[in-house]
């Protein structure tokens, strides 16, 4: 018997893994094909304060070992998550919710978070300042420490919720991005968001993605994200969400070897619906050849 | 939907690039013509949305248009090849609600769903009007005997005129001024004619998109509608008449 249960700065988790932003909305869909509650939590669609369309037409596309996306943070609004979606978690899913918080002013960020502080099924804040996606948004935050620094210290200020502030890999230096964070009292880290990519239609000779660019996930980012959790592993102390190509559970414990707590589960999601169930199920397994009881022990494993 | 591995019974050319696939396996997720799958294929990451021509409790038909590296490959595989499928995607043409004297209106590749749906109209007692179906040429038209093997007036156009009248099928529609109500799968720039054409009065219309899940996760190919926006997979690929804009 392995125990698979991880704790994120004094939430306990029955399992790793987690659905990510953005590919898992807030439940609805995946309800009706697997009890969700097996999973260790799980991210909701990336919400911002007012309702938002997303980018134009196309917003997907095919990449080597992956795909782009520019959906560009499409959300009912926090006031309507609030009042429609988290009546609906209640009743598909029992465990910790993740709750992914987008904006695009520090005051946008403190106060969805500072709704979200009376919402008890969001056990943690992840505050995304990240997205490749939307214009002035939460990019610039996630790219410079100093506008990091100042997004955290702001949310920290608006919750008493664990904060897990969402870093882009589209920096030059991730751990400094990590050291800002954690310097104002972030209490987790969760990386990567997306790769900024494109792709190009040769028929067209245009770009396919409508926005020109959007963010590469899947297979293809796992050894980008890898290196990451690595380096902010060494860097800070704090807990990792790590988040980037996992779609196994070989991936997910590699994943944790490199030094996350939790895993999230991104475009593996949109391949294959049950990759998550399936990942779960395979876990204990995959941890009993390697002769780990309790899964937590993998942690930075990789580390001398 | 039904996640669940298909194997490959025959792939029949029908014209230049376009071919019909039969697969056999459980289509019980299948409800409503105008359905799609979304197949699992090799080397590829995004499934690929395909919409469904006919079905039985067993077997799918597929028709299949070359647009890309995906499409190309599966076009060459042998039967007797497993491919993984979600089944039973998307809304589907809504047949308690077509209005009177429907005429059903295909586009190139988007004659496909018009087929299942021709064949469950006539089912349930309320066959097509008519049957228009556009091509760019008579060599990449197909489908036509088919359709008239069901017992359904069918008149095509094609944009060089080497079959049928010279023309788009508004061009067919406008000739049938009965018809106020159409059900229609197409190109883009066609369902926008189809939908401007003043004499009608409803229809149901089948949009294609880019996605990513298939099935209303990711938000991918939400659309602008009247009163909000829809994911094309999920609250569609059907929209009704009164509810798109351009």
């Amino acid at each position: 018997m392995v125990d698979l249960s991880v704790n994120l700065a004094g939430v306990t988790l029955k399992n790793p893994i987690i659905p990510a932003s953005g590919t898992f909305g807030y439940g609805r869909e995946y309800a009706g094909l697997y009890d969700l509650n097996i999973l260790g939590s799980f991210s909701w669609k990336g919400t911002t304060k007012e309702a938002r369309l997303g980018n134009p037409q196309p917003r997907i596309a095919e990449a080597p070992a992956g795909m782009l996306n520019a959906v560009g943070l499409q959300n009912p609004g926090i006031d309507a998550v609030i009042a429609e979606e988290v009546p609906n978690i209640a009743g598909i899913f029992h465990g910790p919710v993740i709750a992914n918080v987008g904006g695009f002013t520090l005051e946008e960020y403190a106060e969805n978070c500072r709704k979200l502080d009376n919402v008890e099924q969001a056990a943690i804040l992840e505050v995304n300042i990240s997205c490749p996606n939307v214009h002035a948004g939460g990019k610039n935050f996630g790219c410079d420490p100093r506008a990091a620094a100042e997004v955290t210290r702001a949310v920290r200020a608006a919750t008493k919720k664990p904060v897990f502030m969402k870093l882009t890999p589209n920096v030059a230096d991730i751990t400094e991005i990590a050291r800002a964070c954690a310097g104002e009292g972030a209490d987790g880290l969760c990386l990567i968001n997306t790769l900024l990519g494109m792709r190009i239609d040769l028929n067209t000779r245009r770009p396919v993605i409508a926005n020109r660019t959007g963010g590469l996930s899947g297979p293809a980012v796992l050894p980008v994200a890898l290196r990451m959790v690595w380096d902010v592993y060494e860097a800070v102390k704090l807990p990792i969400i790590g988040c980037g190509g996992v779609d196994s559970a070989e991936t997910a414990v590699e994943m944790m070897l490199a030094g996350a707590s939790a895993v999230e589960v991104g475009a593996a999601n949109l391949r294959n619906p049950y990759a998550c169930k399936e990942i779960i199920e395979d876990l204990p397994a995959v941890c009993g050849r390697l002769g780990v009881t309790h899964i937590s022990k993998l942690t930075g494993g990789a580390h001398l | 939907m039904k996640k669940s591995v298909f194997t490959i019974k025959g792939i029949r050319p029908l014209a230049a690039g376009t071919y019909e696939l039969s697969l056999a396996g459980d289509a019980s997720a299948v409800t409503a013509p105008g359905q799609f799958v979304n197949l699992e294929l090799p080397g590829k990451f995004l499934r690929r949305p395909i919409s469904i021509c006919d079905w039985g409790e067993n077997s799918l038909l597929l028709l299949v248009k070359e647009a890309g590296a995906g499409t190309r490959e599966l076009a060459m595989m042998s039967p007797g090849t497993k491919l993984d499928v979600l089944s039973g995607l998307g809304n589907g043409f809504d047949l308690s609600r077509i209005g009177k004297s429907p005429v059903l209106a295909g586009g190139g590749i988007g004659v496909a769903p018009l087929y299942g749906l021709a064949r469950r109209m006539i089912e349930c007692g309320t066959p097509p009007a008519a049957v228009v179906l556009g091509f760019r040429s008579g060599a990449e038209s197909f489908y036509t005997d088919e359709f008239a093997a069901l017992g359904c007036p069918v008149f095509i156009s094609t944009e060089d005129g080497s079959l049928g009248t010279a023309g788009f099928v508004t061009d067919l529609i406008r000739d049938l001024p009965d018809c106020t109500y159409v059900l229609s799968c197409g190109p883009l720039p066609m369902l926008k004619a189809v939908h401007s054409l003043p004499q009608l009065r409803g229809g149901q219309f089948s949009f294609e998109a880019r996605m990513g899940c298939g099935f209303g996760a990711c938000m991918g190919c939400s659309v602008p509608v009247k009163g909000g926006c829809k994911r094309i997979c999920k609250d569609g690929p059907v929209l009704f008449w009164e509810e798109i804009v351009w």
